[in-house]
């Protein structure tokens, strides 16, 4: 437990008990923000605030600094972290179709090693991720932004801070058009197309809304959901694609 | 690392308002039902036991926490902070409560304490903050009376105050 804003709730509600339960917020050792070439690592203790208040976010990750202020509320991202929230794998959250869009990885550590896995092998399903009952989550490794490159995201929640029924990210070049959604699978679920000229969009998105088989729940149903991959899908590909230029 | 066995009651011993405190905990006590059952701060309201409502919110060492999702032993050796700590004084109110009175920015009182913690919070960071900002901070309360425009009003016009004080 880092944070505990998501196992905590569980536990009051008796959904989980827990024969065990390690409190590692006061773990100093795991509250960083490395920066290297290629991407930033965020320690397992790092809160969200921490992260969202971070100078170099903008220009390091400009997706988290857009996605974060979106995940729970400023009364809660003061004790969340980002590690916690990948960890946990809930479908409609923030950081894991962060994770996944971008493309990072997942730092695991147990008594016999240590592996990093892949964000797209990492989250398996809805809560469910590949990590082993001995291994936690000791970092995550976000990639930095690159040049003409741009990113977007947008979500449609009942209220600020409410879970996602639909999130969506976006990450454009000039050879590549990626997007992810989030809320809608079981997992965040990420399509690339080498390019998407305009009048391509429209098909495309359709296409993708339908693969991903949204259900009907009580938020939203599964054709307002896929309208919502659809149109905000098609708002952050072109904000992304404004970015890049 | 400090263990602790489920069943049994542990000593514990915090500040809490500027005072140290000491009671016994179960380690699956939260420090929301710690603070009202075990040191009778019934000031800490306890609503939807989830993290939602935001009622039961406190200062952990001086960082916004919902103490219904914090154990009592976790804030051992730690600083914790009430609405109480807002005023000096017992039954004076500060500027910030003083503003939420004169704005009617409560009505029931019951989310009031949480949302004084948190707007207290958010003034410190923020000195001189937006009505959006405010009301998105406020995203994170409910409040089944108002419907908030008074404490927006309020914060808005205690954000003011202060500025003013600081730069007369």
């Amino acid at each position: 437990m880092a944070g505990g804003l998501s196992l905590v709730p569980m536990m009051n509600f008796r959904l989980i008990e827990t024969k065990y339960l390690i409190d590692i917020s006061g773990l100093s050792a795991l509250a960083y923000i490395r920066e290297r070439p290629e991407e930033i690592e965020i320690g397992a203790s790092q809160t969200q605030a921490d992260v969202l208040t971070w100078p170099k976010l903008v220009k390091s990750v400009p997706l988290l600094s857009l996605a974060m202020p979106h995940i729970g509320h400023f009364q809660t991202r003061s004790r969340g972290t980002v590690c916690g929230s990948i960890a946990h794998a809930d479908p409609s959250s923030e950081l894991p179709l962060c994770l996944a869009t971008l493309g990072g990885s997942v730092v695991l550590q147990s008594e016999r090693a240590s592996r990093v896995v892949q964000a797209e092998e990492f989250q398996i399903g809805m809560l469910a991720t590949a990590r082993q009952p001995d291994e936690m989550v000791t970092s995550v490794r976000f990639p930095v932004r690159k040049p003409g490159t741009g990113y977007a995201f947008a979500e449609m929640a009942q209220r600020h801070g409410d879970f996602a029924v639909c999130a969506v990210a976006a990450v454009v070049s000039g050879t590549a058009v990626r997007l992810g959604v989030g809320g809608v699978a079981d997992k965040p679920t990420v399509r690339e197309w080498p390019a998407l000229a305009h009048a391509e969009i429209e098909d495309a998105l359709n296409d993708f809304a339908w693969d991903l088989g949204g259900s009907d729940d009580i938020q939203a149903s599964a054709v307002y959901r896929r309208d919502l991959v659809r149109r905000l899908g098609r708002r952050v590909i072109e904000e992304a694609r404004k970015c890049s230029s | 690392m400090l263990e602790l066995k489920a069943d049994e009651r542990h000593q514990i011993t915090f500040t809490l308002d500027g005072r140290e405190v000491r009671g016994f905990a179960e380690p699956r006590m939260l420090l929301s039902d710690f603070l009202r059952y075990e040191l009778g701060r019934s000031e800490v309201h306890v609503g939807c036991e989830q993290g939602v409502c935001g009622s039961c919110t406190v200062l952990l060492e001086g960082k916004l926490a919902r103490s219904c999702l914090t154990f009592a032993v976790q804030a051992s050796g730690r600083r914790v902070e009430t609405v109480r700590s807002l005023s000096p004084i017992e039954g004076k109110l500060n500027d910030l409560q003083e503003s939420f009175r004169r704005h009617h920015g409560l009505q029931c009182g019951y989310c009031t304490p949480g949302i004084l913690v948190s707007s207290e919070a958010f003034l410190r960071d923020n000195a001189r903050p937006s009505e959006p900002e405010v009301r998105e901070m406020l995203s994170g309360h409910i409040c089944r009376c108002t419907g908030y425009a008074g404490m927006v009003d309020a914060i808005l016009e205690t954000a003011q105050q202060r500025a003013t004080a600081i730069s007369s």
